[in-house]
């Protein structure tokens, strides 16, 4: 299903843009063609697959047959919107995690979209990475460590009860901030978190800071567990964000 | 539509018809049971007073015999505006009375009718009507003895006469009164018509003509008025805002496109191609931090956010905020300090962070010590930015204080306005609306942004209500942050 024909258009993006995750069921669901086959195209050429439905009662019948990891959906859809589609495969039992997808980028709105039954949200306009980043963390395939108490990546330790973490042999000191931010990383090892998805769910903020807040922090915290190590766990994905893996890929 | 046409449709002249219907259809029923009483009240008297005389009469007759009967008749028979009388024999003959002729056949039958006669002075020869009553008297003599009807029919005339004219002057007076009343109530109508018609068509100054009389009309006028007002001031303050956006937003707008064509023009290679993408998806990004910063303000300001208030402490925000800038700070050789005690406010707890946050950034950005700015060697004091939480009556101060080159003082109510950038900072990225931002958080919740000297610098306070129920005992205990080290050690 890869179109070559918009490969040139999207060759800047895919050089640093690649799946951090295992091969993901994508659907679609916005009414706008162009960013819609944006999206789709832009799924597929960093390998995952992903279906497309122009408005809502198409897209929750997809939604409702396909197995999909993960729903992308427009907030404003003709003929059913985003959200009573939500609710309507929620109440039906279906539980793919959503990203809604919206113009409305305020404070209420969000908290609305995510009462509706919606995992998390994006307000438009976005950078691709951001999307992708987000659906990656979202998708079902990636709860596994989540549930366990004790992170590891390559021979970093962090230990979610007794809070402690460990680099080898060295016992590392960590703030408590900085304690939460490692331990979202590792929770998502392997996958790319963007700058917004740390202040949202490391700091609980949803405004768009001004400045570079939380490279500082990424920074400190990188001094603490990779400085004096031959090998770097904490990468800067360039145009994304960051991401916590064992050597490269 | 007709003048006319309209008039007749109004409210006012459609209740006005009813109403002539139901006065024109009780006077009819008011006359009519009039009417009917008074004749039958006159029936009444004249049976009464026939049945009394007739049993006089017959009295006499039994008593003074034929003569008596006749000399009674006839003397009665010639009172002025006497009754009717006739007495025949047995042969049908008259023998005393004062009628002339009668229907035929009214003699023969006994008791009660109404029948056409006349007197026997009668010139005018003119049937009349009467109700007489005819008796049989013993040897076969008959006696009738009656009543015009005359007066009873004049009666009946002047009432329906009455109704006649009574009904026309309610015809008249009600279509009358109510083409006046639809007529002004159409007049104010048609002008209050006119007014939103010019007002549609874009004259926002125009207002509605309001009468003297306080009635539903100018009422209605009156706060129709009031409406225009407010959509009037909203309207100019949408225009200035758009007007700044235009401005504000096409700047950079402008030198996007510039570059873009710059490299369409120049570049030569894939590498400056990319470059000058990414100063494009650069320049945007900022486009669309200030465009969501701006609708961050109109939110704010239109009070769409007083929806999501929470009870919470400010100075869980002031450390919060504290713990989230001070590395960033520390990078840009400032200090960032945390004092704070406990405010408790009822707020929108997301927007007072990002308000107090914008402060920071701005203490960050533009309060560095000017010796600094100039490479001259400053001392720790001089490069410390302080956060403060406090409560004081019955307001909550949230303060961020620096000790930069400060605002001067006529221009510091400028530099709340939306996208406002003093002249010195013009030259650093930001889009000029942190201070506005704060602003409207501020007056959302009923309270304000406060810029004062903190000699040298600027100390920017954000000023809100204190949470009702918590004014006392609270200001008592502070706890000074600023003095221990705030960053604490892994648990």
């Amino acid at each position: 299903m890869h179109e070559k024909r918009d490969g040139a258009m999207l060759k800047g993006r895919s050089t640093h843009l690649a799946a951090s995750s295992p091969q993901m069921r994508l659907l679609i669901i916005e009414d706008d063609r162009e960013s819609a086959d944006y999206l789709v195209k832009a799924f597929r050429e960093v390998g995952h697959v992903a279906d497309l439905a122009g408005d809502g009662e198409e897209g929750l019948a997809m939604a409702e047959s396909g197995e999909y990891d993960v729903l992308v959906v427009d907030r404003m859809l003709p003929r059913r919107d985003g959200l009573s589609l939500i609710g309507a495969l929620r109440e039906h039992g279906n539980r793919t995690p959503v990203l809604i997808l919206s113009a409305l980028g305020q404070v209420d709105d969000r908290i609305k979209g995510l009462r509706a039954g919606g995992d998390d949200y994006l307000p438009k306009p976005y950078a691709f990475a951001e999307l992708l980043a987000r659906v990656e963390v979202l998708s079902r395939r990636n709860v596994g460590p989540s549930e366990e108490t004790t992170y590891r990546v390559g021979d970093l330790e962090l230990d979610r009860l007794s809070h402690r973490v460990a680099r080898g042999k060295d016992e590392l000191t960590l703030q408590p901030r900085e304690f939460r931010l490692l331990e979202y990383l590792m929770k998502h090892a392997g996958q790319v978190v963007t700058r917004t998805m740390l202040l949202e769910n490391v700091w609980d903020y949803h405004f768009d800071p001004q400045t570079n807040v939380i490279d500082v922090h990424i920074s400190r915290l990188r001094s603490k567990i990779d400085k004096g190590f031959d090998r770097p766990l904490l990468h800067t994905i360039r145009g994304a964000g960051y991401m916590i893996r064992d050597g490269i890929r | 539509m007709t003048a006319f046409g309209k008039l007749i449709r109004t409210t006012a002249f459609r209740l006005t018809l009813v109403y002539l219907l139901l006065f024109a259809l009780f006077a009819a029923s008011l006359l009519g049971y009039f009417a009917w009483n008074t004749r039958r009240l006159i029936t009444e008297q004249i049976t009464t007073t026939v049945n009394a005389e007739t049993s006089e009469i017959s009295d006499i007759f039994g008593r003074r015999g034929l003569r008596g009967l006749v000399f009674t008749v006839d003397s009665r028979a010639l009172r002025p505006g006497a009754n009717l009388y006739l007495v025949t024999t047995p042969a049908g003959q008259a023998i005393a009375g004062n009628v002339g002729s009668l229907a035929p056949g009214v003699m023969g039958t006994s008791g009660w009718s109404e029948t056409a006669y006349r007197r026997l002075d009668d010139q005018d020869n003119v049937d009349h009507r009467a109700l007489v009553n005819v008796t049989q008297l013993s040897g076969g003599f008959r006696l009738l003895i009656g009543r015009d009807l005359d007066e009873r029919r004049r009666l009946f005339g002047i009432v329906a006469k009455a109704a006649q004219w009574s009904i026309l002057v309610v015809v008249v007076l009600g279509i009358g009164g109510g083409v006046f009343v639809a007529r002004r109530v159409l007049r104010r109508i048609d002008a209050m018509t006119g007014t939103t018609r010019r007002i549609m068509a874009g004259d926002l100054s125009g207002r509605l003509p309001v009468g003297r009389s306080g009635d539903e009309l100018d009422r209605l006028a009156e706060s129709l008025n009031a409406m225009l007002e407010r959509i009037e001031t909203l309207m100019a303050g949408l225009k200035e805002v758009s007007d700044n956006i235009a401005h504000d937003l096409k700047t950079p707008l402008t030198r996007l496109r510039n570059r873009a064509e710059e490299a369409l023009a120049k570049s030569s290679c894939e590498a400056e191609y990319r470059a000058a993408l990414e100063r494009t998806i650069e320049e945007s990004d900022g486009l669309i931090r200030t465009f969501n910063a701006l609708l961050m303000i109109a939110r704010a300001e239109s009070g769409q956010a007083r929806g999501n208030m929470d009870d919470f402490d400010a100075a869980d925000v002031a450390n919060g905020i504290h713990e989230l800038y001070e590395p960033l700070a520390e990078d840009d050789g400032m200090t960032l300090r945390v004092r704070t005690s406990p405010a408790p406010v009822h707020a929108n707890r997301e927007l007072v962070s990002q308000a107090l946050a914008n402060l920071v950034e701005n203490a960050i950005k533009y309060g560095k010590p000017v010796a600094a700015a100039q490479g001259s060697v400053v001392s720790m004091e001089a490069r410390q930015i302080l956060i403060e939480a406090r409560c004081d009556g019955d307001r909550v101060f949230l303060s961020v204080t620096d000790h930069g080159g400060g605002i001067p003082e006529g221009d510091r109510k400028h530099a709340v306005e939306r996208f406002v950038r003093l002249d010195s900072s013009r030259s650093r990225p930001g889009s000029g609306l942190g201070l506005s931002l704060a602003s409207a958080v501020a007056i959302l919740h009923g309270g304000e942004l406060t810029l004062g000297d903190a000699h040298p610098g600027l100390v920017a306070t954000l000023v809100l209500p204190l949470r009702v129920g918590h004014h006392d005992g609270l200001a008592a205990q502070t706890q000074d942050m600023s003095q221990k080290d705030v960053r604490l050690a892994s648990a």
